[in-house]
């Protein structure tokens, strides 16, 4: 399922086995259940990493249990329960009081690439994985908190356009040059090792948590908005 | 005048004869038109290629035809008549249930620009034509909704102001190069050729069209609205 240890400053969420991650509501609310301890446990000079073991980030929503539900009726119903339960999640992300890194080492597909993209920076495999949003592919129209992450996150048009519109396979090195990505690495351990050393750095600035998600939501106001998040004023200034 | 061809799963939609294409009434309502029966015909796998014969694209709005109504104010108004007239066309291809792909091989200017820019995909000529907003060259305003086309099709502030604000005339590998088109060929029927090998790509995926659609009109949220256009929530997932 999913774990949290703390490395020093670092917090480490990790999407443990090598099955495919998919969320589903247990694995939602986990999910969500740790970034609230990360939260409570904040302080000056924290930073989170989140990865994966196994050949995958995330594949995504967990559609044997939409389709469980035995009706087509049923599935979409319980597609659309798990995308209302997820938005928390990326909510969290949001307006975490410390700088996040997605670490991926494997594939990121629909909700898990939208579970990459909350972080602020994310660093990949070169040599394998791909970020993909198969939705066009399978025929899924996207909420609106996922169109508003997108926009506000990825400044080019054309690459929204090629991941969201045609369902682009997109590697570690055309992330990077694209600007999807950070950066992209060659092997699983340097990804791991780059993400570990980003944190650190980030965590050595020894920003106010408070301020430092203040900022970043005022980064994304569309999706800030739409996901219910308020805006405070902070004026802690160190002067 | 234009002319639709069907050929495979191909629509073609091409502004005839050697003239500059300028949109007056009467193209307008022809456009309106032929659009409609490529939507009511559309099924999966349909793509949309939009080009033209000679040395334009399109030169943007009759503007002889607007200066015949005989005084300034009758010009202006048959301009702001041409405009609104146009929104409908905008809002077409906006929603159109297929991909779609605008062929330059000549000058796209003005309105004749915003055609082309209403396209999933634009490839050009790179030895010859020029996309140029020509609105601040001669002392006319920008449409709200060429405005918000512009900023949600390019997402670089320095490229809109380029060519909004300096009136840019901008050649095919700039364009290519800044990310204003896709791609751009050496020659007409270079630009015609890709342009057909992308449009049947993409025909290839089979996408759902109402669900490729909704997922465009997701891409440019306040296009959408200024274009009136609502949104529905698809599921119909192929899982």
């Amino acid at each position: 399922m999913c774990t949290l240890e703390k490395r020093g400053n670092l917090f480490i969420l990790t999407l443990t086995g090598e099955d495919r991650h998919r969320f589903n509501p247990d694995l939602i609310s986990s999910l969500l259940k740790l970034l609230s301890q990360v939260k409570a446990q904040a302080t000056c000079g924290s930073a989170l990493i989140t990865q994966a073991q196994g050949k995958f980030f995330s594949y995504g929503f967990d559609l044997d249990w939409a389709q469980a539900a035995g009706s087509e009726q049923g599935a979409v119903k319980r597609l659309q329960h798990m995308a209302d339960l997820f938005k928390p999640v990326i909510a969290t992300l949001l307006s975490l009081p410390m700088p996040t890194i997605a670490a991926i080492t494997g594939h990121a597909v629909a909700a898990g690439f939208t579970l990459a993209l909350s972080h602020d920076y994310l660093i990949m495999r070169k040599d394998r994985g791909i970020l993909w949003m198969p939705e066009v592919d399978i025929a899924l129209t996207f909420p609106d908190y996922i169109n508003a992450l997108f926009k506000e996150m990825i400044g080019d048009a054309s690459v929204r356009r090629d991941l969201l519109l045609r369902g682009l396979k997109m590697k570690g090195d055309e992330a990077e040059k694209r600007g999807v990505v950070k950066a992209a690495y060659d092997g699983e351990a340097e990804v791991r090792e780059a993400s570990v050393c980003l944190a650190e750095n980030l965590g050595k600035r020894k920003w106010h948590g408070e301020v430092y998600a203040e900022i970043r939501k005022g980064l994304y106001p569309q999706l800030s908005a739409i996901l219910g998040l308020s805006h405070k004023v902070y004026a802690i200034a160190r002067l | 005048m234009c002319t639709l061809e069907k050929r495979g799963n191909l629509f073609i939609l091409t502004f005839t004869g050697e003239d500059q294409h300028r949109f007056n009434p009467n193209l307008i309502g022809s456009l309106l038109s032929l659009l409609s029966q490529v939507k009511a015909e559309a099924t999966r796998g349909s793509a949309l290629i939009t080009q033209a014969q000679g040395k334009f694209f399109s030169n943007g709005f009759d503007l002889d035809w607007a200066q015949a109504a005989g005084s300034e104010q009758g010009a202006a108004e048959r301009l702001h008549h041409m405009v609104a007239l146009f929104k409908p066309v905008t809002a077409a291809l906006l929603s159109l249930p297929m991909p779609t792909v605008a062929a330059i091989t000549g000058h796209a200017a003005a309105a004749g620009f915003v055609l082309a820019l209403s396209h999933d995909y634009l490839i050009m000529r790179k030895d010859r034509g020029v996309l140029y907003m020509s609105e601040v060259d001669i002392a006319l305003t920008i449409p709200d909704y060429f405005n918000a086309l512009f900023r949600e099709k390019i997402g670089d502030a320095s490229v809109r102001r380029d060519l909004l604000l300096r009136g840019l005339k901008m050649k095919g590998d700039e364009a290519e190069k800044r990310g204003v088109v896709e791609a751009a060929y050496g020659g007409e029927s270079e630009v015609r050729e890709a342009s057909v090998r992308l449009a049947e790509n993409l025909g290839k995926r089979k996408w759902n069209g109402e669900v490729y659609a909704e997922i465009r009109k997701g891409l440019y949220p306040q296009l959408s609205a200024i274009l009136g256009l609502t949104h529905k929530a698809y599921t119909i997932a192929r899982l």
